[in-house]
């Protein structure tokens, strides 16, 4: 069997490339979110304790494609509503802010469990030190929890971001060119749809392979200078 | 909010949960029935019985469930041999491309977490089991599976709310169950914020049950009272 890609090489690489920046941009406001929503559940105050566990069960029992439509097509009004303040007719969310926002919610309210379980288990004294030194509250989590927490929750991020980039896939349903619609488009020129898609499913093989490999490194990385025990 | 909509179409999103549920319960019992002989081969100390089905596994857990649906039901059509074949009414049909698809991919991920499940059960009981003249297969039967049962019982259960909301994606192939009914309603009243909620609180209304369901299942198993060593 030959492949032949019917000239669509560079379309599917471009569509890679796309699903990339999407990724990385949900990692980027998800990672930001988890970290509030750890620190919301860790905080004394019950109302950010109440605020964070809501957000972690609620985003965790909805679908990512419901998010992923909600919140393309549920903000048409409010954003318009918004241009309107600013003089801006038509303003709305494009299919990559929409994507970013709603996949980045869903990373954000796994990736709070996970930062929660790294900043519980930095020891006590690690806090009480930083305080006995006279370090301010921001100080004490930049410079004593964080680096620390860091090296726990990176496996746990890690699978975390392998689901992410699968379900970069979603955003494809709201048009995005990503992977997926490049390879839609394809399909609809070469009535080829096995071929299409078995070579959008090898592209998201390599990336899983990559972020595996990405991670191996970040991990050991992360844990230099930590004895591991057997 | 317009409430009076929400209430006017909560039948039809029972419908849509009713077929979503159908495809969750299909998906996630076929695939254990799978995912079990592939879990054993993958725990196995051969490595040629260990390969076919970690080739299996890295495929389905590596890739977007959407290019497997896809490859399933717009993919498989592209061959003449299927479309004659005696399969094609079933592969023609969106309900069993889904269930099938669903049930290929959850029985990788459900295999894994049989894999870890047997891996962790202590090296004494098994040798316990031999000592006592047990043969292979009924250690496999009377100890292996059933306390990887309930080692690997919570995973499960986090499996079966992950493919509540994997379900969600077949509305992308004309299904409709509860999104894609949303999308169906949606495109007749121009409500998205509305429906999706009503959705959404389905989603959580399901997912909750199955939590408080699954408690339930591993009280009756005592979960807790294997795991004291």
């Amino acid at each position: 069997m030959t492949f032949d890609l019917y000239g669509f090489g560079p379309a599917l690489a471009a569509g890679t490339l796309m699903t990339i920046k999407l990724a990385l941009a949900a990692l980027a406001l998800g990672l930001v979110l988890g970290l509030l929503g750890a620190l919301a559940k860790t905080s004394p105050h019950k109302l950010l304790q109440w605020l964070g566990g809501t957000y972690s069960t609620i985003v965790r029992g909805i679908p990512e494609l419901l998010w992923v439509l909600l919140i393309y097509f549920g903000t048409v009004n409010l954003m318009r509503s918004f241009g309107e303040i600013f003089g801006l007719d038509d303003l709305a969310l494009s299919a990559f802010a929409a994507g970013t926002i709603a996949l980045g919610l869903c990373f954000g309210a796994y990736a709070t469990e996970v930062f929660r379980g790294a900043i519980l288990s930095i020891p006590r004294g690690q806090r009480e030190a930083g305080q006995a030194l006279g370090l301010s509250k921001i100080r004490i989590f930049w410079r004593v929890i964080l680096p620390q927490m860091w090296r726990i929750a990176l496996p746990g991020l890690g699978n975390l971001f392998m689901i992410l980039m699968k379900d970069t896939a979603l955003v494809s349903v709201i048009g995005l060119e990503e992977i997926m619609r490049r390879s839609q488009i394809a399909v609809s020129v070469s009535k080829q749809p096995f071929n299409f898609f078995m070579i959008a499913a090898l592209i998201y093989l390599s990336l899983t392979v990559l972020a595996m490999t990405a991670m191996y490194f970040l991990e050991k990385r992360a844990g230099r200078g930590i004895r591991r025990s057997a | 909010m317009n409430w009076d909509i929400i209430i006017k179409y909560l039948p039809r999103l029972f419908d849509g949960a009713v077929l979503s549920l159908e495809l969750v319960a299909i998906a996630v019992l076929a695939g254990l029935i799978l995912a079990i002989p592939i879990g054993i081969a993958r725990a196995s100390r051969h490595w040629y019985i260990r390969a076919l089905p970690y080739g299996y596994m890295f495929f389905f857990r590596g890739t977007p469930l959407l290019v497997q649906l896809f490859l399933v039901y717009y993919g498989l059509a592209q061959f003449d041999a299927v479309r004659q074949g005696p399969l094609w009414p079933i592969l023609r049909d969106p309900f069993w491309c889904a269930t099938i698809t669903m049930t290929l991919h959850t029985a990788a991920y459900i295999a894994e977490i049989l894999r870890g499940a047997i891996q962790a059960i202590p090296a004494g009981e098994l040798e316990a089991a031999r000592a006592l003249g047990m043969s292979k297969t009924q250690t496999l039967f009377f100890i292996t599976l059933p306390r990887a049962t309930r080692i690997g019982l919570p995973a499960y259960s986090n499996e079966v709310i992950l493919m509540l909301k994997a379900s969600a994606l077949a509305s992308t192939i004309t299904l409709l169950e509860l999104t894609g009914m949303s999308r169906t309603i949606i495109a007749r009243t121009y409500l998205p914020v509305e429906i999706f909620f009503a959705a959404g609180m389905f989603y959580l209304l399901i997912a909750y049950l199955m939590v408080r369901g699954f408690k339930l299942l591993e009280r009756w198993l005592r979960v807790d009272a294997c795991q004291g060593r």
